[in-house]
């Protein structure tokens, strides 16, 4: 499928975020740190979606929600935990309605800690994402190839090779571009105190 | 036989060029949309990395139908493109572009999602605001030059717009509905996280979603060559003239779509009627009268 890097789509689902998370997700894509720039489109269609953006932890009422969201992203795709609620559970960990982080319900890639996750780390968990997004297309690319030699490509295959795809780990020596959680001097306009 | 190789020439140029076009207009607005807002925004390219992605993902279809539709109406936006384009019958290619834009409300209809049903019905009422001014149109070149044919009007000795600048102001008001910007991007919009999430497009899967885009691309395309329509006559440099008329709307749709909210769909409706019966309806009469 080649390049696919350029244009990651996010789903961002808020499980039981007290919203500390939420705001600095949103806070990605205002003009101080733009997200936009990597292509990143916050699009709120699972169907279109390549990256799963969970924030908070998850509980009996929106652990249907997850996994169905989930199931309905079609592949290669990422899972994406933001904050330290959606990674483990966090001050809720012990509490008799949470199950704990995002992982008790759906497969994890990345964890992006912090209690709010600061805009940085979580552009940084995006591009580690980005990147394993990318390997995980181009390794599906070689096995469609693959089967595709050996005989019909059955319903059964695919969901054989994307079990596989989905089972690559993500590299944690990825950085994001240097500038990517600089913040930027903003002009101030006339109207502005 | 002269006419006929650039008529040829100028179908296959429609064909293959429109979705780069498209493409590059809307990296292009996308680029100026974030300048607007002071961000950096995304290269102009992305919506062709956007598009590639796209097509190579996974496809999921909600209804076995969506697939089959969605073509329709990618095929349909061709063929009414390519009519337009070849210098045939405008009002024709206005009628078959209807009839695609009902493959879109299908479409959208048999998802069971409620954001793409709500999305769909949307979809109507942009048809029911901007249709009037689109035929409208094609009676004013009728009017104008004695003729539905394209190539009739770029062959005149005067601009169209001399004659019609009250329909070229209605054409430019349905320009943004057309176009789905903000304050008219009722069905569905390029900025998500709204009330519709996305709309009639809630429900598509990976690669119909790139085949809307697509069509999108042909129907913009051919929305700007109606304004070039109006601005080319026989004499070459006009052409120019009419590249700068797309890129100066062009730029005034950003600046639209940038800063206005969105407005209620009757609103919409109410605002279409009346600016197409005054601007276009006193042209009209006028041309009538003088003619």
């Amino acid at each position: 499928m080649g390049n696919v890097k350029k244009s990651p789509w996010l789903l961002h689902y808020d499980g039981s975020s007290c919203n500390g998370c939420d705001i600095e997700v949103l806070a990605s894509l205002t003009p101080i740190y733009d997200a936009e720039r990597f292509g990143v489109i916050n699009t709120g269609d699972p169907l279109q979606a390549d990256i799963f953006l969970v924030t908070g932890g998850i509980n009996h009422q929106c652990q249907g929600v997850v996994k169905q969201l989930y199931d309905q992203m079609p592949n290669p795709k990422v899972v994406v935990a933001v904050g330290i609620c959606a990674c483990t559970g966090g001050v809720f960990k012990e509490t008799y309605n949470i199950l704990g982080g995002v992982d008790t319900t759906i497969p994890v890639d990345v964890y992006v800690p912090g209690c709010a996750a600061r805009p940085q780390a979580i552009i940084d968990g995006i591009v580690k994402g980005i990147d394993l997004f990318q390997r995980r297309s181009d390794e599906r690319d070689r096995l469609i190839k693959e089967a595709k030699k050996n005989g019909k490509v059955t319903d059964e295959v695919m969901a054989e090779i994307d079990a596989r795809i989905n089972q690559i780990k993500v590299d944690p020596s990825v950085k994001a571009p240097e500038d990517a959680g600089k913040i930027k001097e903003i002009p101030t306009g006339g109207s502005e105190e | 036989m002269n006419t006929n190789y650039i008529r040829i020439i100028a179908v296959l140029a429609y064909v293959i060029l429109a979705p780069i076009l498209g493409a590059f207009f809307d990296g292009l607005d996308r680029k100026i949309s974030a300048r607007m807002q002071r961000r950096v925004g995304p290269p102009i390219t992305q919506p062709l990395h956007d598009l590639k992605k796209l097509f190579a993902k996974e496809n999921v279809n909600v209804n076995k139908a969506q697939s089959f539709l969605i073509l329709s109406y990618l095929v349909g936006t061709l063929i009414a493109g390519a009519l337009f384009f070849s210098g045939g019958d405008m009002l024709m290619s206005i009628f078959l572009f209807s009839t695609s834009t009902m493959f879109l409300y299908f479409t959208g209809m048999v998802a069971t999602s409620p954001y793409s049903t709500v999305g769909a019905n949307r979809e109507l009422l942009q048809a029911l605001a901007y249709e009037p001014a689109e035929l409208l149109t094609a009676v004013g070149f009728y009017l104008a030059v004695g003729s539905f044919k394209s190539l009739d009007i770029v062959s005149g000795k005067w601009s169209a717009i001399l004659f019609l600048p009250g329909f070229f102001v209605a054409f430019v008001f349905i320009l943004t509905i057309k176009m789905r910007k903000s304050p008219f991007d009722e069905s569905t919009s390029h900025h998500p996280h709204q009330e519709l999430i996305k709309g009639i497009t809630s429900d598509l899967g990976a690669r119909n979603y790139a085949i809307y885009t697509l069509t999108e691309y042909y129907e913009n395309m051919y929305m700007l060559g109606v304004v070039a329509l109006f601005f080319v006559n026989s004499n070459p440099w006009s052409y120019l003239g009419a590249v700068v008329a797309i890129f100066v709307l062009y730029f005034l749709e950003i600046l639209i779509d940038n800063s206005s909210a969105r407005v209620k769909s009757e609103l919409m409706i109410k605002q279409a009627w009346w600016v197409t019966f005054i601007a276009a309806g006193l042209n009209l009469l006028i041309l009538m009268l003088i003619k």
